[in-house]
């Protein structure tokens, strides 16, 4: 085979054929899940879709770019009420997405010029305190948020003689499996590599032509234009916004899901979803736990296995390829 | 080529270069020598854009560095290595070196979304070449933190060749190696000045090797130039012995 040849054998999406067969097979389950005629497992399905997609851009700012966010919450809602507002107004759905997610964006370039300055737990502070901010505004903006009756949105239709579960189920799969292809072709892209560069040594990422404050903001506006898409389907899947839906615990959750997923994988964020969102179910009556789960699960990752549930898998499958060879 | 007149930086007192001139030309190697803390690294970052001189002007083909960031001067054409390597430690090597492409890289967002990896090949077939001319190909596909020293050592010399920089700062290249591989980084960088055409400042520790690679020879002590001209005067120049024995 020639040289060019192997490089773009390098190049693709999904090089193994086992990975591109097991990669297949979930996929293909996900999209035969509906004739279980189950509508709690399509409900809880689509949560995990929404959620997927904040999680994964928020692995591409803080998992590959090293950039440490706690505004989750404020760009859900911008998001949220982005959409809301827009489909209120007769604004189609895709319209209405893409104004979230740029809207959401937009300010994801603004809470990052911070982030040309400060570092650690100094940005942290900084992006939460935008999160609060965004959450004082729609306490205190009826206009926004509808005041005390909060804010009602239409919920996606029925097509296709589906149910509106159904249809919606596969909606957010599409755009669930939409931005995981495009994240996975940003991140192994020239864009990628700046952001994984400024992560593991930011002077030098300069030195070598890299400018630090483009590729920074950059990943700040394209994590939160996730956020915004997030929101905006969070808003159709609860057809009710109220401010207290964007709290600082929502932060909270979406930075576990990162975590306990592992930092810089994407399938990995996608694991975190589930855990998320699973977890919580099956404590079911003991909403209180939920907090301490996260905690401990935090924690123990942090400690033993910082590359969360990506690097486990990592591993078990590197156990297997090598087997029965030790 | 570059131009450096009278340039001086201060860190809360302690002045690290004060009153330096040199002149690098074309195609030459320029050996720095000085004991340790005499401000060659301080040098190397003030003409990065890492460090904001205090006064003083450097010129590059031309053009005033003063008041550039970091990535403006590399896309001028200056590349560096540092004193204590600075890698792309959970990258591949290939990555690092593809990184070392970045400022010839044709950026277009929407292709990257698309993974559209025209541009990725064409810088593909220049990081192999160079690849090959450091010896890493046993190690592309390894993450740098695995590799050893040695090896990193070249990761970080084959980073700053992919930028096809016209200048290329070395910041004690040899330092740390075993003497088998300290003779073949010495070859290496005579190598890269005839293969690829760059104009080089070497940091160097190593008297013998500094001034066996060297056209030119300057040496610092305290932050002020001492001595400049050939190798084999500014060895012998009293004030750099002496600078040199005060060090032992
Ligand atoms: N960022 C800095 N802050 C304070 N002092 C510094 C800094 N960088 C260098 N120096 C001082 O400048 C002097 C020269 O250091 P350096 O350039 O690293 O020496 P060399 O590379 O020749 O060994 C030393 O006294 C060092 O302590
Ligand atoms: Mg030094």
């Amino acid at each position: 085979m020639d040289l060019v040849e192997s490089y773009k054998e390098e190049l693709r999406l999904v090089r193994k054929p086992w990975t591109g067969a097991g990669i297949g097979a979930v996929v293909i389950a996900l999209a035969l899940l509906p004739l279980l005629k189950t509508d709690y497992l399509l409900y809880m399905g689509t949560v995990v879709f929404i959620y997927a997609i904040g999680v994964i851009g928020q692995n591409i700012l803080i998992g590959y770019t090293g950039q440490i966010s706690f505004g989750q919450a404020g760009f859900l809602a911008i998001g949220a009420y982005t959409f809301g507002h827009a489909y209120a107004h007769g604004f189609g759905i895709a319209v209405g997405i893409l104004a979230a997610g740029m809207m959401a964006g937009v300010f994801g370039l603004i809470v990052g010029f911070p982030s040309l300055r400060l570092k650690g737990p100094y940005l942290a502070i900084a992006t939460m305190g935008f999160g609060v901010a965004i959450y004082q505004i729609l306490l205190n903006t009826d206009a926004i948020s509808g005041g005390r009756m909060g804010f009602t949105v239409e919920k996606f239709p029925a097509l296709f003689g589906l149910s509106q579960t159904t249809t919606f189920y596969y909606f957010t799969y599409l755009l669930a499996i939409f931005f995981t292809i495009i994240s996975y072709n940003t991140i192994s892209s020239y864009v990628g590599r700046a952001f994984i560069a400024i992560r593991d040594n930011d002077i030098s990422a300069e030195a070598m032509g890299v400018n630090l404050a483009r590729y920074k903001l950059l990943s700040f506006s394209l994590s939160s234009f996730y956020l915004g898409v997030q929101g905006a389907l969070f808003a159709m899947l609860v057809g009710f916004l109220e401010p207290n839906s964007f709290t600082f615990m929502e932060s909270i959750n979406i930075f576990v899901a990162v975590i306990i997923g592992g930092l810089a994988s994407i399938g990995g964020a996608i694991m975190g979803a589930v855990f998320i969102i699973v977890v919580p179910q099956l404590v079911g009556g003991m909403k209180e736990l939920v907090p301490v789960i996260f905690g401990v699960t935090v924690l123990v990752i942090l400690i033993f296995e910082p590359q969360g549930i990506a690097g486990r898998w990592l591993k078990i499958r590197l156990f297997f390829r090598n087997w029965p060879f030790r | 080529m570059l131009e450096i007149k009278n340039l001086s930086i201060d860190f809360g007192g302690i002045r690290a270069l004060s009153g330096v001139d040199l002149t690098v030309r074309e195609n030459e190697i320029l050996s720095i020598i000085g004991p340790n803390g005499s401000g060659k690294t301080t040098m190397f970052n003030c003409l990065t854009g890492i460090y904001r001189p205090g006064s003083g002007e450097m010129r590059f083909r031309g053009e005033s560095l003063l008041g550039l960031s970091p990535d403006r001067i590399a896309r001028r054409g200056i590349a560096r290595t540092f004193q204590n390597l600075r890698l792309f430690m959970n990258m591949s090597v290939l990555d690092n070196l593809m990184l070392g492409r970045h400022i010839h890289f044709r950026k277009n967002i929407a292709a990257a979304f698309l993974r559209l990896r025209r541009e990725e090949l064409r810088h593909r077939e220049k990081v192999e070449e160079i690849i090959d001319f450091l010896d890493l190909q046993a190690y592309r596909k390894a993450r740098v933190a695995d590799c050893p020293y040695g090896v990193q050592k070249r990761i970080e010399m084959g980073r700053a060749l992919a930028l096809e920089p016209r200048l290329l700062l070395l910041d004690e290249p040899i330092s740390g190696l075993t003497a088998e591989e300290k003779e073949e980084a010495a070859y290496r960088i005579m190598e890269i000045r005839g293969r690829y055409k760059v104009a080089i400042m070497l940091v160097e520790h190593d008297l013998k090797i500094a001034s066996r690679l060297a056209d030119a020879m300057i040496a610092f002590s305290y932050g002020q130039k001492i001595a400049s001209g050939l190798p084999e005067d500014v060895q012998r120049n009293e004030e750099v012995i002496r600078a040199y024995v005060g060090d032992e």
